[in-house]
């Protein structure tokens, strides 16, 4: 494959051990990664991911712009990164779903873009300044018609950093929008993050073209599937759209290149999906019951496990990094060894219908569920791992 | 055919078509192709590096633009070609960015977008074909639409008050402004020409005969017909106050450069009011040193 | 683990007392510090707090649910958060701002006059650092070399002396609050030689 590896850009990197909440870690992730346009519009709880950016772009040399809504904000990104610059937004409930459509656009032309909502509770205005995971399901699929995204959730302020470098080298690697899909706990937590030094930092650039420019196609799959890519203004003159395509990029019309077109974007990630795909196990061996959780819920359920643990319940845990794609084979495999599956979420069972689709049936799963505003209390986790021991 | 012979039948403006993708789907009769000519003329005209060149469109028949075009060229989504063009430029200022769509996409659902361009004096050129309606989805009643006339969403008669879109731009801080109709072929050229030669937001407004949708509803006549209207009741005033340019129904079109001035680009002030705050401690965008 | 509350009115410095001490515990004291704050309507009002919560091993539950410490910088703060103080608690306030009630808590209290300690260097602004210092020294939680350690970027970099100053004031009165105490128990030493009496009589102490 010809991804290129390398160490990050020291300009954006901050090096050092600090103390920031989740939003601010996603912006040093993103300046660490090499991002250099941001463009977003204010909203509780993800802003000062904004006004870290704002703050720090002009010393470390790039644009940040506040644009007239979220709509625009995408539509920014887009354009940014077709000229070459890694682009990032952040946004949460209200702002996301205005991005949909363009989310859609950005997955048709296979272009590289990171958004980071860090959620609150819904629907509508909801719960601006408290906690919610229930925008799982509209991140996957919210935008109309069939693509595939990825999505990953930090459980921390570190972890926002880290998985904000992972998620531009998977949107890199894959001409894919990926989301770090936060929420307000963590956003808004301060914790201790280390920023290593720069060449400690594994940056993967973008697939670019370098063979003769008349033979250029931008939907032409790779081996991996993923289509090269050049940069506006280097004379390819090339044609992209939102419309369904063919390899030229040209509108095509008919059922033939919408099978085609749809199938590759969709292709491109289900079949890279092992190698997207990362979670964390622990003790799933033995276990008669595994929880699985992601984001702040994990650390949580964490409390939960020890102390089921404690009371002689065999638990395991599957923390899910990447949420989408699913781990679905994992689950299958687990569902055919356990008792059963718990997923607390702070949602009315969003992941829950995941799991239990991967499970075909072969083990129940329990949900923890709330509506948002606050996050488990561990032991209403651990009674639901009691009864489904019993 | 022999090679050589090709060669001489060779389209004047093929070294920016996409001639791969003809036959467009513009009606006969319909004026966007000759916006299309009168950009590509101003083009070859000017010294711009054609690689260089960005076009962005929305979506409508006008948002086809874009993919006749043999630039690097995009077809975003319905009324986001201006946010879109404003990630191109911004995160390569070297681009000359071209928006390029429908009455419906650049003030309808975009307006919002078009006035904060404007406001931030965004350094594009947004070529604006006026047809009075929604062409693409079928003539519906656009932003545009003059009071009486009839559209398929106002079938008894629009009695909404339309935008005068040099006004609103100018309003908005649009630093060039025009208007022409398609008839004036030289002078909208040069326009464009003056346009792309502009750093600032320029905005030129087109307007544009849809003879199978908005004409056919109206009893207008064919494309023929519409040109002799712009004709006989078009007026070239330059410099006219843009509060004075509304447009009735059949009535007469006030054309010209109604603006034309120099402001700092939001690139400019962008760079200019951080160094001074910062110092040496900033880095500066898309400055040449 | 320990769950801490700072609490008091917007503006005087109540959020970066909790900053404070969660970057001084976790980057120099070698310590999980969890720092969270009150966001939006709850935050806009006049009562403003910010928690941590420190342990020696990671933090799973990130929020303070019933704190042992429990720091009050007006009257308004005191009465809001004062009930979900642990048994057993520390309750520290200042003692200018905050009048307290009645109560048959068995709750260890600590008080100083920040704000006027804070006016006396120079600007009531100090009074969360002076408070700060006061709180290391009566709860030996954090050492005061990580507070000065975690000061710079925390606080603006012309007043970083002023704050460190702030900070000694409250830390020395503090030590003496604890020498007094310390004597005092000598003195009184006779008196707790009966162990079952001093139980009974732990609930009414303060
Ligand atoms: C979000 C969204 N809403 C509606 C449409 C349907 N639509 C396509 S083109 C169009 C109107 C285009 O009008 P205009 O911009 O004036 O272009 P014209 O066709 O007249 O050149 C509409 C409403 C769409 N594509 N996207
Ligand atoms: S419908 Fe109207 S605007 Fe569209 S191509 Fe035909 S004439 Fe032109
Ligand atoms: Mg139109």
């Amino acid at each position: 494959m010809s991804v290129r590896k390398k160490s990050a850009d020291p300009k954006g990197v901050l090096t050092g051990v600090h103390y920031l909440d989740g939003d601010y870690a996603i912006a040093e992730g993103a300046l660490a990664a090499g991002c250099r346009f941001f463009a977003g519009y204010p909203i509780t709880p993800s802003t000062e991911t904004a006004e870290r950016f704002a703050e720090r772009i002009p010393l470390v040399g790039g644009v940040f712009i506040q644009m007239e809504d979220e709509i625009a904000s995408i539509a920014a990104l887009i354009g940014a990164s077709w000229a070459g610059v890694k682009s990032m937004t952040v946004t949460s409930g209200p702002g996301f779903s205005l991005m949909m459509e363009n989310i859609g656009l950005a997955c048709m032309m296979e272009v590289p873009i990171v958004i980071a909502n860090v959620q609150r509770g819904g629907p509508s205005t909801g719960l601006p300044t408290l906690t919610g995971q229930g925008d799982m399901m509209q991140v996957k699929w919210g935008s109309h018609g069939d693509y595939e995204i990825i999505a990953l959730s930090p459980d921390s302020p570190q972890e926002c950093f880290d998985l904000t470098i992972k998620a531009f080298n998977l949107s890199e690697m894959y001409r894919v929008p990926v989301f770090i899909m936060t929420d307000e706990c963590v956003g808004h937590m301060h914790e201790k993050v280390v920023i290593p030094p720069a060449e400690e930092i594994e940056i993967i650039e973008r697939k670019w073209y370098e063979g003769p420019k008349d033979k250029y196609l931008p939907y032409q799959p790779d081996v991996d599937l993923v289509p090269f890519m050049v940069k506006a203004g280097d004379g390819y003159r090339f044609h992209t759209t939102g419309l369904t395509h063919d390899q030229r990029g040209y509108p095509v019309i008919n059922a033939e290149a919408q099978d085609w077109c749809v199938r590759h974007i969709c292709d491109k990630i289900r079949l890279n999906a092992d190698k997207i795909i990362e979670y964390k196990e622990d003790e799933t061996d033995n276990a008669e019951i595994v929880v699985v959780s992601y984001g702040i819920t994990s650390r949580v359920a964490w409390k939960a496990i020890q102390d089921a643990r404690k009371a002689g319940i065999k638990v395991g845990s599957l923390r899910l990094i990447t949420v989408w794609p699913f781990p679905e084979k994992r689950i299958e495999e687990l569902a055919g060894k356990i008792k059963a599956f718990v997923v607390p979420e702070i949602n009315l069972g969003q992941i829950k219908r995941e799991v239990e689709r991967a499970a075909k049936g072969k083990a129940p799963v329990y949900p923890v569920s709330h509506c948002g505003g606050w996050v488990h209390n561990p032991d209403d986790i651990l009674k639901v791992i009691k009864e489904a021991a019993k | 055919m022999r090679p050589e012979d090709r060669l001489e039948k060779k389209h004047p403006m093929e070294e920016f078509l996409r001639m791969d993708r003809m036959p467009h789907i513009w009606c006969s009769g319909c004026g966007i192709g000759i916006v299309v000519t009168s950009f590509i003329e101003a083009l070859q005209k000017s010294e711009i590096n054609p690689d260089k060149v960005c076009v962005v469109s929305g979506i409508g028949c006008t948002g086809r633009v874009a993919g006749y075009l043999r630039l690097d060229s995009f077809h975003t989504t319905h009324g986001r070609p201006i946010p879109f063009a404003t990630g191109l430029k911004l995160a390569n200022p070297d681009l000359k960015v071209v928006v390029f769509s429908g009455d419906g996409d650049i003030v309808g659902i975009g307006g919002n977008h078009f006035i904060h361009a404007a406001r931030r004096n965004m350094d594009l050129v947004v070529i604006c074909v006026n047809n009075f309606n929604y062409a693409m989805t079928g003539g519906q009643v656009a932003a545009t639409s003059p009071i009486g006339a009839n559209l398929s969403t106002a079938p008894y008669g629009n009695f909404e008050y339309p935008f005068n879109l040099p006004y609103l731009a100018e309003a908005c801080g649009a630093t060039y402004v025009a208007r022409w109709t398609c008839l004036h072929i030289r002078r909208l050229t040069k326009s464009i020409q003056e346009a792309l030669q502009k750093r600032g937001f320029s905005f030129i407004e087109v307007i544009t005969p849809c003879v199978t949708l908005y004409a056919r509803r109206n009893r207008l006549g064919d494309g023929l017909n519409l040109l002799r209207y712009y004709y006989e009741n078009s007026e070239i005033r330059h410099g006219a106050d843009t509060r004075t340019l509304d447009i009735g129904y059949q009535g007469k079109i006030i054309v010209g450069k109604f603006v034309d001035i120099e402001k700092p680009t939001f690139l400019d002030c962008m760079n200019n009011h951080l160094r001074k705050v910062l110092g040496n401690k900033y880095q500066p965008w898309g400055v040449k040193s | 683990m320990n769950e801490i509350r700072f609490s008091g009115f917007g503006g005087q410095g109540i959020i970066r007392q909790g900053l404070i001490l969660g970057k001084a515990l976790s980057l120099y004291d070698n310590k999980f510090a969890t720092m969270t704050q009150s966001f939006g309507p709850e935050a806009r009002g006049s009562a403003c707090s910010s928690q941590v919560v420190v342990s020696d091993e990671r933090v799973l539950y990130p929020y303070v649910t019933k704190p042992e410490i429990l720091v009050a910088m007006s009257q308004e703060a005191y009465e809001k958060y004062e009930p979900e103080l642990r048994e057993g608690g520390t309750l520290i306030i200042d003692s200018d701002l905050v009048r307290l009630k009645p109560s048959k808590r068995k709750i260890k209290i600590y008080s100083i006059p920040s704000t006027r300690f804070a006016e006396e260097i120079g600007n009531r602004i100090y009074a969360n650092l002076v408070m700060l210092g006061f709180f290391a020294a009566v709860t030996k939680i954090v050492s005061p070399e990580a507070i000065k350690k975690a000061l710079p970027g925390l606080v603006p970099s012309r007043y970083l002396d002023m704050n460190i100053k702030a900070f000694d004031r409250g830390f020395n009165y503090g030590l003496e609050v604890l020498e007094k105490e310390a004597q005092s128990k000598v003195e009184k030493e006779p008196k707790a030689e009966k162990k079952t009496a001093k139980a009974k009589n732990e609930g009414m102490e303060k």
